[in-house]
């Protein structure tokens, strides 16, 4: 079983100064959290994320990118967590969905609009369609009909013209609208 | 406003027992909660006419509903303990739902299911909410405000409660926290207590959003996929590709090898042998300390299957039998399943008659969560947390396979990813207690996305051959259906002459508006397994129907809404076979016409693009939809949805307005995309990319739903608007003027077979710009899947 560990500081003993051993592993970040992960590299990120650290908000949508259930942001890129192995992560920012909230809880605009628009069927898929957008507000402030049409989600209790609106409402109140 | 986090009920109870003050309302759960006890509280709800679903008020003035009925997306969530809440005149931003897991106790061994209805489907938990559940809040109530009436020495009728506060005539208030512990005490009445009359309605026909909205976007919310023991194994499938098939060598050598795999277990039901309420395939488990090794572990498996006698089967083949089946006229029905005045007679003095094939493929579930469950089984206890439709069912496949007594097993349900009626069966529940047992730890099982799409319950493909008769003043004086389908209920038990209630509706349009109606039913004989699809058998059925109608409709040269309303005639009740209630034509009249006028429909033949619409009712529900689609060479383009819905009293509209939208986009995507077929007795769409939900740009940018307003019982609305959708948007594609030929492949797409919708296609290919009485047609059977 993988292990992970927050990186410590180097460790001081009475007398002296012993130099701390090399170590194995990957750092990360995570949600503005560092982490090592010294289990399986061809591991994916998503059992990482899962089984590891029981962020569980990612989903498992399928072996490919499927359904989009299972988006994280990876530098900002919106990636499908089952494609990506760990070795593939050394020193790079992970986004969940559980890191869209800034430290406090307040939540992000785009969290806000899908309550507002109550853009949840079941609720599977939601983290998924948050990462995508995400992404896309990111890029393009202001994100048209056509911008939306390219995100990769699938939502089989088709909530989708409730997302449209969701992210049309996050997007209009972070350019400073009235959401 | 609500959140529930991760807390079990278990956990609930210990809370309670922990704080003093507490009104409760419902059931208490003695039976499986011994180490919680002795409970300090006056539990009510002994008497409670039956119902175990509870409300409790803190000291502090919170409230606990209980949310009896599991959620995949249906709402019920959110809806049914509003019902509650309403009746209690309940403060909604102090309200805390619980998800209630399956309430079941010994009946002298019996399993008693305390809280009455624990189903989610069928669109049936709004109906039995609103005749049992008020009853709890209004108990609730009446209980509170005796209380208010000792306290303030005022009689309880000149007391008023407004949300979470009675006040008296003379404006001195009390919070329900402060009265919980006084209310508890009181009996309650002998009578039920009356329920509100509408005009006191605070919440019911409010918008509210779902109650865990903010769990969901936080990635908090947990369902059973989500759900960890500290020492479970994770199970991972291979199934035999074939349903009847077994297994005929296994080398495990390398999955073994890979470090975290603990058990490679074979899972082989006897043939036919009955698990969950249908044979399920035989597998073979890997058994790992996480996931990513149970995953490479399975990748290793080296496993030889021998197919049973499916192995010739395929799913073009069915349909070829069933066309041949629906040709051949001297070939009798499986099942004669109404037959209304004389077709025959009235075919004899026919003027014109119509006729149209229909086919529509398989179709599988694709829940958005793939099925998994989470089972520890000890000596004499079994907990399970599973995310199903019917935990009820899922119980008693737990029995079968314990032996033990009813109140030895525990079935918690948290949200559903998503269920269509797959949750209905649980071959998933079955393997997993199989595996639990062997193994001797609890199990995880997580099907992958491969064995999902697989293995799943299918709906059958059908085919349905329609005529009509009609007469020299044009109207119809007789219809036919012969529809030919596998039964869903097939080997499960159900005697033959009942196999035709999962795919024909008795009371389907157009029955009971015309002399002469009769509709037959073909078995087809398939060893791929049915099941329980969203919306059936009304889905299939309106496509055929409401296509059909169009057909008529040209061949009379007439506007399609004129046949329909022309068919549905001057308003009447009509008797619904098996139901106790009637079809209100004017009811179905009116929100065909809100969709007419709202998509102006008056410009049917000079829009550039194409208008279709359709209507259907369900269970005394009605539903209308019309769509604009646009034909450009290879493009469909759906420009427009109108969706208006009558479903009595609404509870909430922001999530009925889900609910509705939510089943039409369902219904087009699968429409514009799907289809299962079979080879050689395998399934062959194994992932997304095979079986493509309709993508964000397919889909119209928005649903305009309209909402009738209406005082009547409230009905299900959580399929409603599956099944005019489909037509509506195949008669906008046969209206859309089409400028090549032959069938574009926009449109040939929309049929899974192109072959069979050439075949059955009985209309001409047009080319050219057409003039717009003829545009309308191109493809009569314009076969939409």
């Amino acid at each position: 079983m993988a292990q992970t560990q927050v990186q410590a500081a180097p460790g001081i003993s009475s007398n002296k100064i012993v130099p701390e051993a090399a170590r194995e592993g990957i750092d990360l970040e995570i949600n503005g959290k560092r982490f090592r992960h010294t289990g399986d590299a061809h591991m994916p990120l998503l059992w990482y994320l899962r089984d590891v650290l029981q962020l569980t908000g990612t989903k498992y949508g399928s072996a490919q990118p499927g359904n989009g259930a299972d988006l994280v942001l990876v530098n900002g890129k919106a990636v499908s967590a089952i494609t990506v192995p760990m070795k593939d992560l050394a020193d790079k920012k992970v986004m969940t969905v559980e890191g869209l909230a800034s430290a406090d809880g307040k939540l992000h605009p785009l969290q806000q609009a899908f309550i507002d628009e109550d853009a949840i069927g079941c609720g599977y898929c939601t983290p998924g369609w948050l990462i995508a957008a995400k992404e896309l507000i990111d890029r393009k402030r202001d994100p048209s009909d056509s911008d939306i049409d390219q995100l990769p989600n699938l939502c089989r209790c088709g909530c989708q013209t409730r997302v449209r609106r969701a992210i049309m409402r996050a997007a209009a109140s972070l350019n400073g609208g009235q959401a | 406003m609500n959140g529930t986090g991760g807390l079990s009920r278990r956990g609930f109870l210990k809370v309670l027992a922990g704080s003093a003050g507490a009104l409760v309302v419902g059931m208490p759960f003695e039976a499986a909660t011994a180490a919680d006890a002795p409970l300090p509280l006056a539990f009510l709800g002994d008497t409670l006419y039956g119902l175990g679903v509870y409300v409790r008020i803190d000291a502090d003035g919170n409230v606990l509903i209980g949310a009896r009925d599991p959620d995949s997306g249906t709402g019920n969530a959110t809806t049914l303990p509003r019902i509650i809440a309403d009746e209690l005149d309940a403060d909604w931003q102090r309200v805390t739902v619980v998800p209630l897991g399956l309430g079941v106790e010994n009946g002298n061994g019996e399993a008693n299911w305390i809280y009455g209805h624990q189903l989610d489907g069928l669109g049936t938990s709004t109906t039995a909410a609103w005749s049992d559940l008020r009853q709890v809040g209004a108990l609730a109530r009446w209980l509170l405000l005796q209380a208010a009436a000792r306290q303030l020495g005022v009689p309880a009728e000149q007391l008023q409660a407004k949300a979470g506060v009675v006040i008296a005539p003379d404006g001195r208030r009390l919070g329900y926290g402060s009265l919980a512990e006084a209310a508890a005490k009181i009996s309650p009445p002998t009578n039920p207590v009356p329920v509100k009359t509408a005009d006191r309605y605070t919440l019911i026909g409010q918008p509210a959003g779902d109650v865990d909205a903010h769990a969901f976007v936080t990635g908090q919310a947990r369902f059973a996929i989500d759900h960890q023991f500290g020492d479970a194994l994770v199970a991972v499938l291979v199934h035999c590709p074939w349903p009847d098939g077994s297994l005929d060598g296994i080398d495990a050598t390398e999955t073994k090898a890979v470090k975290g795999v603990v058990q490679v277990l074979p899972l082989l039901p006897e043939h036919g042998q009955p698990l969950g309420s249908t044979v399920i395939a035989p597998a073979v488990a890997v058994l790992a300390e996480n996931t990513w090794a149970a995953l490479q572990g399975r990748a290793k498996l080296k496993l030889q299957w021998k197919p049973g006698s499916s192995d010739s089967e395929s799913s073009a083949a069915l349909e070829a039998h069933a066309i041949d089946l629906l040709n051949d006229k001297k070939q009798a029905p499986t099942t004669r399943v109404r037959n209304d005045g004389d077709v025959d007679a009235a075919n004899k003095k026919a003027a014109m008659r119509v006729e149209a094939t229909y086919l529509q493929p398989w179709l599988a579930h694709a829940t958005a969560e793939p099925m998994n469950c989470m089972a520890r089984i000890d000596k004499d206890r079994a907990l399970l947390i599973v995310p199903t439709q019917a935990p009820q069912q899922a119980w008693a496949v737990v029995q079968r396979l314990t032996g033990f007594k009813p109140e030895q097993i525990e079935i918690r349900v948290p949200r559903v990813g998503g269920a269509y009626g797959r949750r209905l069966d649980h071959d998933y529940v079955a393997e997993t207690v199989m595996l639990a047992k062997a193994a001797g730890k609890p199990v995880r099982l997580l099907w992958t996305r491969d064995e999902d799409f697989t293995h799943d319950y299918y709906r059958s493909a059908s085919v349905h051959k329609l005529s009509a008769a009609l007469d020299r003043k044009r109207q119809i004086i007789s219809w036919n259906q012969r529809l030919a389908s596998a039964s869903a209920r097939a080997g499960r038990g159900v005697p033959e002459q009942r196999l035709w209630t999962s795919e024909l509706d008795v009371n389907q349009l157009p029955a009971g508006l015309l002399p002469n109606y009769r509709s037959d039913w073909y078995a087809l004989q398939s060893s791929i397994p049915g099941g329980h699809a969203r919306g059936m058998p009304h889905v299939n059925n309106a496509f055929a129907v409401e296509s059909f109608i169009d057909e008529i409709a040209h061949s009379l040269k007439e506007n399609p809404l004129d046949t329909r309303l022309r068919l549905l005639g001057q308003p009447r009740q009509i008797p619904l076979h098996g139901f106790g209630t009637t079809l209100d034509t004017e009811r179905l009249v009116n929100v065909l016409k809100r969709v007419a006028d709202q998509i102006e429909w008056k410009n049917w033949l000079r829009t550039v693009n194409g208008l279709g619409i359709a209507c259907w009712h369900v269970n005394g529900a009605y539903v209308a939809h019309a769509i604009e689609a646009s034909l450009e060479r290879d493009k469909l383009t759906i420009e427009r949805v109108v969706c208006a819905v009558d479903v009595g009293r609404v509870i909430n509209p922001t999530g009925l307005e889900g609910q509705i939208a939510g089943a039409t986009l369902d219904a087009l995507s699968t429409a514009l995309n799907l289809a299962i077929t079979y080879k050689n007795g395998q399934i062959q769409q194994r992932n997304y990319k095979d079986y493509p939900l309709a993508s964000m740009a397919q889909l119209p940018n928005s649903v305009e739903v309209i909402v009738m307003p209406g005082d009547r019982e409230p009905t299900g609305a959580s399929f409603l608007a599956m099944p005019s959708a489909a037509p509506a948007l195949a008669n906008a594609c046969c209206n859309a003027p089409v400028a090549h030929s032959p069938l574009r492949p926009a449109v040939i797409r929309l049929r899974h077979d192109g072959r069979l919708a050439v075949m059955l296609d009985p209309c001409r290919h047009i080319v050219g710009p057409l003039p717009a009485c003829q545009r309308r047609r191109t493809m009569a059977s314009l076969i939409l899947q």
